[in-house]
């Protein structure tokens, strides 16, 4: 294989990289008032990457440990746009603050970059790197407004968290490496194949115990209600979007090729996070005020029905994940950014009752916070309803259905407080005047909920056939 | 490569690895006083995993593990730079760096 060859199937994260480091010495030299423009660049950068990630030859690099075929590109796609969308409401939210720097560009592309690596990960050493370099990005993100105290305290909690998660993961990777003898998937497949050792058992105990808290499923979604609450609004439109989707490829790789032997029993352990996940989502979403705390919930909740989806390990399953992933991420961001478009009095809103009234001041941000919600909540024909069809229909499928009736069940109280928002603003009395909106999030918003119901339609006669080819690269049935 | 001496064997290493790994987890989660302690806990869990890599790497005759052990240096570095500068914002927001005093957010 030639060296041009090898750059082109890593096209993706070569542009990034390079990017990343071109536009840090750009700006260090140029200082804060090249934001604008390092801004831009690094949006371009993003969708040059996803244009590489389409138009890159498939193949493994590395002997192995780098991996491209259509699951990584149909996620990267989907990642780098998203990373670019996040630039783009960071960048003027951070502008209106006063707080803009050229950091956040540069910090943006270098968690995309890790998430690249995450999912092309075919070995345990690519995985954490990927895995690390996505979340070290993402804790500086956090910590973004210096001189705000929630947010450093947030960033501070989410360090902490995920550290330990780092950790946990990769000292199952350790005994993984230790009685497999291979860091590579395909290898520990291959000494695993029969029966499994008590060894490897732990290390892929571990292991899933350290992905599942970076997707935030619980029991290990102590760190998501505070840090979405105290990190940047935009911020968190990107946290809460693109890295889950990477960490759920890992988490389907690095099950599906390293322990395709296992399946009953790691099947069993994701079965029993997605169940806890719901029941946690849903319940302890009912009695928070704050609405970036509630999506906090609402996120652990949706990872529940996204982990029940793999937890399959069929190629239906993997197919229902991407279909799901893409239409929630989009909801997600849509959700955020409405959020981030709207202030009362130059204050962020964020508890559910600055929302009363905001039907009679706002009528258009009302309507568009409706449809998200109620996309979410999985009213037909919204696109979160096509989402969680796909993941029922996966469950069934394979038989999981005790699984698939917990998870119609957890969305009725989750259907409560999405309810009860729509009731806040359409038949409250109002608190006063709100802000004139920010016409960037808005439009971003207003994006999201008219893919939500019209669009999705027609979205999904594309999404369908392109996620089923994404899920035929592991290989299943 | 000879591989590790018969008197201390994997056995040993991997039990010295468990504990440290054990000490760390506890010294996230019971330590109230100061987040340093918190990061210093969080370096002892990378090194039993280094520990773990290298005496693992011994054992099999095998380079990954030791390869593996420097790339996990090289992040822990890394990650001790970021969550100083995030302690460092931290500590000029709050005036200290008490773990009790990470409490504006709860639920």
């Amino acid at each position: 294989m030639t060296p041009s060859h090898m750059l082109q199937i890593a096209g993706p994260e070569v542009i990034l990289a390079l990017g990343a480091l071109a536009l840090l010495v750009f700006g260090a030299f140029r200082g804060d008032r090249s934001t604008g423009l390092v801004s831009a660049l690094a949006g371009l950068v993003l969708l040059g990457a996803a244009a590489a990630a389409v138009a890159a030859p498939m193949g493994t690099l590395f002997h192995g440990a780098f991996v491209a075929d259509q699951a990584t590109a149909f996620a990267k796609v989907a990642m780098y746009l998203l990373s670019a969308v996040a630039i783009f409401l960071g960048e003027r939210w951070l502008s209106r603050l006063k707080s803009s720097r050229f950091e956040y560009p540069v910090l943006i592309l270098l968690s995309a970059l890790g998430m690249g690596i995450m999912v092309s990960a075919g070995d345990l050493i690519s995985l954490y790197i990927g895995v690390e370099l996505q979340s070290l990005a993402a804790y500086v993100l956090c910590a973004f407004r210096r001189d705000d105290g929630k947010a450093s305290e947030a960033a501070l909690k989410y360090f902490v968290l995920g550290s330990l998660a780092s950790g946990i993961l990769l000292y199952g990777a350790s005994l993984i490496y230790g009685f497999a003898g291979s860091t590579h998937f395909l290898e520990i497949a291959r000494a695993g194949h029969g029966a499994a050792g008590t060894g490897v058992i732990f290390g892929v105990v571990f292991l899933a115990c350290g992905l599942a808290f970076k997707v935030s499923a619980a029991p290990f979604h102590m760190w998501t209600p505070d840090v979405y609450e105290g990190a940047p609004t935009p911020v968190v439109a990107f946290i809460a979007a693109a890295p889950k989707l990477a960490a759920l490829l890992v988490f389907a790789r690095a099950l599906l090729q390293g322990f395709p032997d296992a399946v009953d029993q790691w099947s069993q352990v994701l079965v029993a996070i997605a169940a806890i996940s719901m029941a946690v989502g849903a319940l302890a979403g009912l009695v928070q005020r704050n609405l970036k705390r509630l999506l906090a919930y609402s996120s652990i909740l949706n990872i529940g029905y996204a982990l029940m989806a793999l937890s399959t390990g069929t190629a239906l399953g993997l197919q229902a994940m991407f279909v799901f992933m893409v239409l929630y991420m989009i909801d997600v961001t849509g959700f955020f950014s409405a959020l981030a478009a709207l202030s009362r009095d130059g204050r962020p809103m964020e508890k559910i009752e600055d929302f009363a009234g905001l039907s009679q001041e706002r009528p258009g941000l009302a309507i568009v916070i409706t449809v998200l919600s109620l996309s979410l909540l999985g009213l037909p024909p919204l696109s979160g309803f096509w989402a969680k069809f796909y993941v029922f229909k996966a469950a069934l499928a394979s038989g999981h259905w005790q699984i698939a009736v917990f998870g119609l069940v957890a969305s009725v109280p989750a259907a409560f407080y999405y309810l009860r928002i729509i009731k806040t603003m359409w038949f409250d009395p109002g608190a006063g005047r709100t802000d004139a909106p920010a016409p960037d999030a808005q439009a971003v918003a207003v994006a999201s909920a008219v893919w939500a119901l019209p669009l999705v339609l027609l979205g999904l006669a594309a999404l369908d056939p392109l996620a089923q080819t994404a899920a035929k690269a592991f290989g299943l049935q | 490569m000879t591989g590790l001496p018969s008197a201390i064997g994997l056995p040993h290493y991997l039990v010295v690895a468990a504990m440290l790994f054990t000490i760390g987890v506890f010294g996230i989660f019971v330590n109230r006083r100061n987040i340093i302690i918190v990061l210093m806990a969080i370096e002892l869990i990378l090194l039993a995993v280094n520990i773990n890599l290298v005496a693992f790497s011994s054992y099999l005759h095998e380079v990954t593990g030791q390869i593996f052990a420097m790339f996990v240096l090289t992040v822990a570095a890394a990650e001790a730079a970021v969550g100083l500068a995030i302690l460092v914002t931290f500590f000029r927001n709050k005036g200290d760096i008490a773990v009790d005093q990470a409490n504006v957010m709860k639920g």
